[in-house]
Parts: C-alpha cells; structure tokens; sequence
C-alpha cells in the first residue's frame, strides 16, 4: 500500500506545486523517490511529531497542501493535540499518513501495534478518515484526500498487500465499495482484513450461502447509504476490522443501526477483542491468535450463520 | 505582554486592517493563547475589529474567547491555548515564506512557562537547522508561571543561553522599555540566516502596584473598585 501511495503522491505532486510531504525521519526505501524529484517540497523535520503536525498546520495556512508521514501511532497519538487544534480547528489542508495500520508491525511489540486510530481520529471535528482495503484503494484514497480540502487521516497498510480490486476500480471518499454481491449476509471490512473478507464470502457460497461484501474504505464521512441497504436487503450484518473493539468500525456501523427504527438485522463486530494484544508475532499470526484470519472470521460467523439459514 | 504587542503592532509588524489576509503581511502568533485579553485589545485599537467587540470579551455569544481562536476574528493567524503550539505553527509558515520566496516575517510571544514544553524545544531545534531568520521568538520572561516561580517549577535558566546553544541569535532586553524594545525589534533578524530571539525581561502585573509579580492574579479578574484603582495607577504612569 505504501508504494501505491508514493507512487500516486509522485503524480500528484507533479501537477500540483502545492504538494509538500513532511517525515518523521521515517519512511526509509518509500519516500527517497519523493525527495530527489521535489527536494524543495520535501522535509524531514527529525523524530519530532508535535512539531511535525504543528510545522504542517503553519504551511496548510500558507497556502500549502501537506501530507505528513510515519508509522504506527507517531503521526497521530503522539501529537494528536496539534491535530486537534493546529489541523482541525483551523481546517488546515494537512493529510497524515500513517504506514503500518493494525499489526502490520505486528513482531515490533505493542508500540508499533497501531489499534486505536481509526477510533481517535474519527471522532476528531472535521476530520475525514480513510483506511484503504488493498493498494488499488490506496493509490485512490491517496488521489481522492488530496483532492478535498481540509484534514484527512490515511491509514496504510505496509508493503505487499495482495490486490482485491481490478486496477482501475473507482474510488470515491465516502462511499463504500461493493465487493460482491449478495443477498443472505452483509460482511463490511475497512483496511487490510477486506482480502480475507472476501475469501470468507467465497468460503461461504461454496457452502451455498451469499454474502455481500463492502470495503467501507471511508470510516467518516461513512456511507450510511450502504449500511441501511444492507440493513434492509440482508439478514445479518457482520464487520471486520484490524482495530480495537471500541470506535472502528464496528462501532460507526452500530451507531447507524442503533438509530434506525424497527425491524433490524443482527450485527457481529469482528475486531481485537483483547486491548492490547497480549502476543508478538507476524500479522498472519496475530490475525490467527484474533480470531481475524479466514478460518478464525468463519468460526466466528458460524453462530450468527446457523440463524440466517434458518 | 502590552508593551510588546503595542510595539509590534505599532511599529514593527507590516499588517494591514484592510486587507487582514495579504499574503505578504507579517504573521503574528500569540502561543501563550492566554494573554489574548491583550491581542484583542491591540487588534480593537489597530482597526481589525469595532472596537466595541471588546465588551463582549468571554460574553456568552462572544467571538473573542479567552484564549486566542481565529474563527470570526479578522487579524488572529492561529487558534492557541494549549502551550507549546504557537512556535512549531510559526515554524510552518516560516518555512512556507522562504520556500515561495517571500518576504513577510513570522513573531511569535512565547511564555516563560511553556517553554517547559517539549514540543517548544522541537521547534527551536528546527527553526535555526532551517535558517528561519525571519521568524522572531520573544520570550515573555515574567519568571512567574501557574503554580510559582519559576526557578522553583522548573528553573530554565541560563535561558539566553539555551536559545543561543540552539542556535538563535539572542538579545535580552526590559520587556517594558518600549523604546527599547522598539529599537531592538525594528532589526530583525540579528544575523542573516539565523532565527531571532527576544528574551524579554518582564514583570507580571506591571504598572499595578497591588498586581506586580503576584500570582493570584493570573487566576483572579479585579472587582470593580480594584479595576478602578488599576486604572488610575496605569493612567498617571502614562
């Protein structure tokens, strides 16, 4: 996801003199492209985030378009007052990028464990939050926040995500893209756990049972659209995400089927169950221990399965 | 602190009322957001605003809190409050001015107090590694912060020093010598291609006799008798 969104940042920025991108002196073997083709609209301003959001709000009220970069929980807990305040209260046009969403550093301990953001960063004013399901979606999402003014947050993947999407698939913020039609289920994933949503619906049909698949890329603004259709159309809802329980995901689709009246489907939020999570080890084996590989979302949804095919 | 301001915005900064958004104005930023009292009063008189906003100051429905915010206010560059903001803000828009070539010049007043913010000294670090000679620090130096003095909080001293070692060009200067700091002001930068910093030597509550250096009144607003009397001793010092 990360070379997808280098490589869509290079684009951009080569039509767009406004583009600077600021680094947390992270980003080793990603951004070097960058700072030799635009030296003048690069920076890497040293391990010092609060002063990295802070210098970025200052040139987005110059006239700038920025987008700062690191990983984990750098870009955005460590300063996340100067995202309130500095980016958000003043609508700066600052985007944050953050490399190594949910436990893509999965083996570099608990620090690098990035399970919170989605939570914290949705519930900021004014901020638009996008966790990409698949590199296609990344090179889009990346397209898409530097068209629209104002603060946005991007959580990335790392590197060597497989591609769900044909290249090419249209990415519009705010509205979820339908992976695969379906009628019996609705599985809704954000960020990288989408390719193991849809092996799951694959899984699924072959047992003669039809999920729908949306990659709610957008967490806010969110496509309410698609979650009421979803409501009405099929009789369970299930979401998926690499986050902590609390503020994701799940949340933002329970929130919306909280408020709707009457007759509702039955909602299974699939996330980190278990605060910090108490292993080290790849993200393929902490997806396992999650219960968030393909095996461990389907012996989750076996309860909630049984009552749909009644 | 209103010295300070009346000197900047009386004559040093290039800003125009008119045209509060010129994009070669000088930008000031206010980082210890809680001195705003004196920023509206200053922004009022210079014609940013009607000056009868003023009596609205922490009204309820009013645009001027008491901590400096952008939102509705022609002349505030930047929202501030929470210490530690304003200089890596200021550092942005530095940068910005060098990298488009321009010519307008960033202030920012700091409190003594908050430069107990590690965020404060990230961007003193950077501003001279980045030869931001036209942004100007000026350290409102009261030595007396929420909880005490602050050689007792937290003691910053050698405090010229430590800016100098981080590479700024200093000067200390009697933060309520308007002369003074006109002078010392109106030649920015100090050095070609180094940042400039003012520790001004100040008194809290200058001017009150019954207010000079005492902390209860960073908390307490006067009575009316006392605002009466604050005025007066202020009035024939004039």
């Amino acid at each position: 996801m990360r070379t997808a969104f280098i490589r869509a940042l290079l684009e951009l920025a080569e039509n767009d003199e406004r583009i600077y991108l600021i680094v947390g002196d992270l980003g080793y073997s990603v951004v070097e492209r960058f700072a030799q083709r635009f030296p003048s609209r690069y920076l890497n301003v040293g391990v010092a985030e609060q002063n990295m959001t802070g210098i970025a709000a200052g040139m987005a009220l110059s006239g700038k378009v920025v987008f700062t970069y690191s990983i984990a929980n750098f870009p955005t807990l460590r300063c996340l007052e100067q995202i309130r305040n500095d980016v958000c209260y003043h609508e700066a046009d600052v985007k944050i990028v953050s490399i190594g969403g949910g436990l893509a550093y999965g083996a570099l301990g608990m620090t690098h464990h990035a399970t919170e953001d989605l939570a914290i960063m949705r519930a900021l004013p004014g901020m638009v939050a996008v966790a990409p399901g698949d590199p296609i979606e990344a090179e889009g999402a990346t397209r898409a926040i530097a068209g629209q003014s104002g603060p946005c947050y991007l959580r990335l993947g790392k590197a060597g995500e497989p591609n769900v999407h044909a290249p090419g698939t249209h990415f519009s913020l705010g509205k979820a893209i339908t992976v695969r039609e379906g009628d019996d289920v609705t599985l809704i994933a954000t960020g990288g756990l989408l390719y193991n949503t849809v092996k799951v619906a694959e899984q699924l049909s072959l047992n003669g049972l039809e999920a729908r698949v949306l990659s709610m890329h957008t967490l806010k603004p969110l496509d309410t659209e698609s979650i009421l259709a979803a409501a009405s159309q099929t009789s369970a809802i299930v979401t998926v995400e690499e986050h902590s329980l609390i503020g994701g995901l799940g949340s933002a689709v329970a929130e919306v089927l909280a408020e709707l009246g009457g007759r509702k489907p039955p909602l299974t939020r699939l996330a980190l169950r278990s605060g910090f999570v108490p292993e080290v080890g790849s993200q393929d084996y902490l997806r396992e221990t999650e219960g968030l590989s393909v095996n461990g979302i389907l012996r989750s949804l076996q309860r909630v399965l049984q009552s749909v095919e009644k | 602190m209103a010295e300070l301001l009346a000197v900047l915005y009386g004559s040093v900064m290039r800003v125009d009322p008119a045209r509060p958004n010129s994009p070669d104005r000088d930008r000031f930023i206010l980082s210890k957001g809680h001195a705003c009292a004196a920023l509206s009063a200053v922004l009022g008189e210079r014609g940013f605003f009607p000056l009868d906003w003023l009596k609205s100051f922490c009204q309820n429905g009013s645009r001027l809190a008491g901590h400096v915010t952008h939102r509705g206010v022609p002349g505030v560059e930047a929202s501030t409050g929470s210490l530690g903001h304003g200089l890596s803000i200021a550092c942005g828009m530095a940068l910005a001015g060098k990298r488009d070539g321009r010519s307008y010049r960033v202030f920012t007043i700091l409190s003594d107090g908050e430069c107990d913010e590690g965020s404060t000294w990230e961007a003193a670090l950077f501003a001279p590694h980045h030869m931001l000679d036209n942004l100007v620090v000026i350290v409102d130096y009261n030595k007396i912060q929420s909880f005490g003095r602050v050689k007792e909080v937290l003691d910053l001293e050698p405090l010229g020093e430590k800016w100098k070692s981080f590479g700024w060009s200093v000067r200390e200067v009697d933060g309520h010598n308007v002369s003074e700091l006109r002078s010392t002001l109106q030649e920015v930068p100090f050095q070609v291609d180094r940042p400039s910093c003012v520790i001004a030597h100040t008194v809290k509550g200058k001017g009150v006799s019954f207010m000079e250096d005492k902390l209860l009144w960073h908390y307490r607003p006067p009575d009316d008798e006392e605002l009466r009397q604050a005025l007066n001793e202020l009035e024939a010092a004039e």
